[in-house]
């Protein structure tokens, strides 16, 4: 079975290449643009891997992974931050609050899919 | 410190003159043997003497004097320790200075102004993370960066891409370089507006551009109300409306008055005012549509000159139209007694309330002020709400049922109303308190 992934990003071309990209290495794609109802989408889809930007209308990237951490259910969970926001605190907030990987826009596509690779390997 | 570093630089500065002691001594009208005294730090100078020296080796006294050093010999034992030299060369900072003048000056100019360009980045770093339209724009920019580069990438990389996936990211990529130029154009826009160097009315952030826009077109459409041009048109041709952020805004406030004078048309408001009065009830009524609606209209009548201020549920303003005697703060937050905040608490209610504004005029204004839902009504979702107020400004002649105003100020800042309940912080006025 394909191993799921749910992008938060509410820049469609970016959402599109992304969706390219790992399709491409096998990955079904589910894709959310508002950050408002994000935690209740990780909830029901209970994907492998979580990507998600910081800058989101309805609630930011940081308050979604804040959120998810406090439950126990995933802590585990895989997430990856895509962000614009690259600043020093920025990074060290969602470290502190738990992200997996943190990686600044504009990325490499060969990063990202580094980072894929790396963080969902069993 | 140690004493008497004047003599040092004198020594220093005639050596590289390549004036002999005695011959300096000449010129200066002293002996050859006080100068030397002086120059080994063993006779305290100032005064004429000094001046005198200062003239004859070609340099301003200032440069030989110990406040002078004492300043320099700081800030070079600041740098020193700031690159954590050991404490033994950290204080020979004096001897340094007195040996090297001209280096020491180099050195310490450069460390003042590596101080300097720190702290422009500190404030450029908090102003990124405390300006929303600074972040906004910036954020734009990167994610529209983020998406053309991995765009390219895929088209570069990828041979086997299908012709329907490659014709997908050509469009793309056309979509967001278009973006790209504009969001760069915007952020060029505000930081050379921020900077300041234009004086007079500059625009800064999407709402001013929108403000200014509005302001330019006397907040008057006549052409999209007649249906002759689409609020998107109008907003692609203004050359006023440069980050996306503006246009996003202006274009929301065009089509809801495109979609208000459908359902509204100025001259049958007109004829029904005739025949009913000024009153938003009856008049949503005759025409069925919310109350909110005739206001917007109301507003926009150029006969009635009437203000028209627009919030969300957060007390957040999305459209003003000043009139005379009445402005809303472009900065700061408005007035917490405007009535048009009254409604946010009571959906549906329509306020109807005379108002004066305090220090500004001797002028009266009739309020309207209604909020209504502005979402999908669902069970157990508190909607969205808008909050509308006019302002129709009351000629002095003009009788009101409405017996005594409501004072309220434009800003605390400004407002000099000493006593107020709603008071946020002191007024500036000196006149005020």
């Amino acid at each position: 079975m394909k191993k799921r992934v749910l992008l938060v990003e509410d820049e469609p071309n970016i959402i599109e290449a992304i969706t390219f990209l790992l399709s491409r290495e096998g990955w079904h794609v589910d894709t959310q643009t508002d950050g408002a109802t994000a935690v209740k989408r990780v909830r029901e889809l209970q994907p492998d891997l979580l990507m998600l930007d910081h800058m989101l209308p309805g609630k930011s990237g940081l308050d979604i992974l804040i959120e998810l951490r406090s439950d126990d259910q995933f802590l585990a969970l895989p997430i990856l931050m895509l962000t614009a926001r690259g600043q020093m605190r920025d990074r060290a907030e969602a470290e502190a609050a738990g992200v997996s990987r943190f990686m600044t826009k504009p990325f490499s596509n060969t990063e990202v899919l580094a980072a894929v690779r790396d963080l969902t390997r069993n | 410190m140690r004493e008497g570093l004047t003599g040092t630089r004198i020594r220093e500065r005639r050596a590289m003159t390549g004036l002999k002691q005695a011959e300096l001594a000449s010129r200066i009208g002293i002996s050859a043997s006080y100068l030397n005294l002086i120059e080994h730090n063993r006779r305290r100078i100032g005064g004429k003497l000094l001046l005198n020296i200062a003239s004859a080796l070609g340099v301003d006294a200032s440069a030989l004097t110990e406040g002078a050093e004492a300043a320099l010999i700081a800030k070079l034992r600041e740098a020193a320790s700031a690159a954590k030299l050991p404490k033994v060369d950290v204080n020979t900072a004096d001897e340094f200075a007195g040996r090297f003048p001209g280096w020491a000056e180099v050195l310490a100019a450069g460390y003042r102004r590596i101080g300097a360009l720190e702290r422009t980045v500190e404030t450029l770093s908090d102003r990124l993370a405390h300006d929303p339209s600074l972040a906004a724009s910036v954020h734009e920019l990167l994610s529209t960066a983020a998406a053309i580069r991995s765009t390219a990438s895929i088209l570069a990389d990828d041979k086997k891409i299908t012709t329907e996936w490659r014709d997908r990211f050509h469009v793309n990529l056309d979509q967001d370089s278009r973006r790209l130029a504009q969001s760069s154009k915007a952020l060029v826009n505000y930081l050379e507006n921020q900077s300041g160097d234009q004086g007079g009315y500059t625009i800064g952030s999407p709402q001013e551009e929108v403000d200014a826009f509005f302001s330019e077109h006397y907040y008057t459409f006549e052409e999209i109300e007649g249906g002759t041009i689409t609020a998107e048109e109008l907003v692609d041709q203004s050359e006023g409306l440069v980050s996306g952020s503006a246009r996003h805004i202006a274009r929301g406030i065009l089509q809801q008055l495109a979609l208000d004078a459908e359902a509204v048309s100025s001259h049958k408001l007109q004829d029904q005012i005739q025949s009913v009065g000024m009153d938003p009830i009856r008049l949503a009524k005759h025409f069925a549509v919310s109350v909110s609606t005739i206001l917007r209209r109301l507003g926009s009548l150029k006969s009635l000159n009437a203000g028209l201020v627009v919030c969300d549920r957060t007390g957040s303003l999305l459209f003003r139209k000043p009139t005379k005697g009445f402005t809303i703060p472009r900065f700061d937050a408005p007035c917490a007694l405007l009535p048009l905040f009254d409604g946010l608490s009571s959906v549906g209610q329509i306020s109807r309330n005379k108002i004066a504004v305090a220090g500004r005029s001797e002028m009266e204004f009739e309020v309207f002020a209604v909020a209504e839902p502005v979402s999908v009504l669902l069970y157990n979702n508190a909607p969205l709400v808008q909050a509308t107020m006019l302002v129709v400004p009351l000629k002095s002649n003009e009788l009101s049922d409405l017996s005594k105003p409501i004072e309220i100020g434009a800003t605390c800042r400004v407002c000099p109303r000493e006593y107020c309940p709603a008071r946020r912080e002191p007024s500036i006025l000196s006149s005020g308190f």
